[in-house]
């Protein structure tokens, strides 16, 4: 059976349909979720996509960590459900508690959309495993509140427990505390990163292809469960 | 009915890039004695409520500031 890969639709949201493409080229079968049900309709994996839900007010993502389905969201990231977020995703995920932490605006306050060299930290998630540890991949990054930010204990806690999941290299685009660009969850089905997979999964459209490996990453963690 | 404002700033350890740009500006204006600028968000909830201050607080605390980087004070305008 073809294992199903959500992607939720919020007011604002931009990246949903090329989550949802790239889905479907990793080999899933793509399921459009909308922010306003109670839910996830039996998904093996939800992406939470890049965009502006509610046009940023307030702060980015956090109106939408109100919305019904991420009441479901949440409940099913607690019970091992993979859980990706993209950009305002991981705004939202921050917002919501899944990961700690938060995203503000860049510390140049300038809107950054570029090719964006980046280290694979964690390659035992439900989302990375496709990479090896240490790997060096590039996806665009498009944000203007990018920069992550969290207490120095949090900071701290995540470097020792080895919950960086993708840092900057070659050059700091947001000023993130630790060049931090993605963290994880402890039990790792939880994953949030400013870059953009979703824009890199096909030579034609994007920098590269090295974005795919995200999607086939949370394929193959239901190939081996 | 109650008038009840929020302020919302970041805390003090969080860098504010927004604060800085104002702060870059008014030497140009001629104020050139200003050593520091914050940027932060004022709220006026208007609510009729025996609770309104406990009320206030919680949706400062629950939505209007993200404890993870902002400081929120909360206050009756009348």
């Amino acid at each position: 059976m073809t294992a199903r890969i959500g992607v939720i639709t919020f007011p604002g949201s931009l990246d949903d349909r090329d989550a949802l493409r790239a889905a479907r080229l990793a080999g899933a079968e793509p399921v459009s979720l909308w922010h306003g049900d109670h839910d996830l309709r039996g998904v093996d994996a939800v992406v939470l996509p890049g965009g502006f839900s509610y046009g940023d007010y307030l702060r980015a993502g956090a109106i939408a960590s109100f919305a019904p389905i991420m009441a479901e969201v949440v409940a099913a990231a607690g019970a091992g459900l993979p859980v990706l977020g993209i950009c305002n995703g991981f705004q939202v995920l921050c917002e919501a508690g899944l990961l700690p932490g938060a995203l503000i605006r860049n510390a140049g306050l300038h809107f950054v959309c570029r090719d964006q060299r980046l280290r694979v930290e964690s390659a035992d998630t439900a989302w990375t495993s496709e990479y090896a540890a240490g790997a060096e991949i590039v996806v665009p990054v498009k944000n203007g509140e990018g920069r992550y930010v969290a207490d120095e204990s949090t900071l701290d806690q995540l470097e020792a427990t080895g919950r960086v999941a993708f840092r900057y290299v070659g050059g700091n685009p947001n000023g993130a505390l630790r060049d931090i660009a993605g963290i994880r969850n402890e039990a790792g089905n939880v994953v949030g990163l400013m870059p953009h997979p979703e824009h890199a999964i096909d030579p034609l459209t994007g920098p590269s292809a090295d974005g795919l490996g995200m999607f086939v990453s949370v394929l193959k963690s239901f190939a081996a469960a | 009915m109650a008038k009840v404002a929020v302020d919302v700033m970041l805390k003090p350890e969080i860098l504010d890039p927004q604060g800085q740009a104002i702060l870059r500006a008014l030497p140009g204006l001629g104020f050139d004695q200003v050593t520091a600028v914050r940027q932060g968000k004022h709220f006026e909830v208007d609510i009729d409520a025996a609770d309104a201050q406990a009320q206030v607080e919680k949706i400062a605390a629950t939505l209007l500031a993200n404890p993870v980087i902002e400081d929120f004070a909360v206050r009756f305008i009348d």
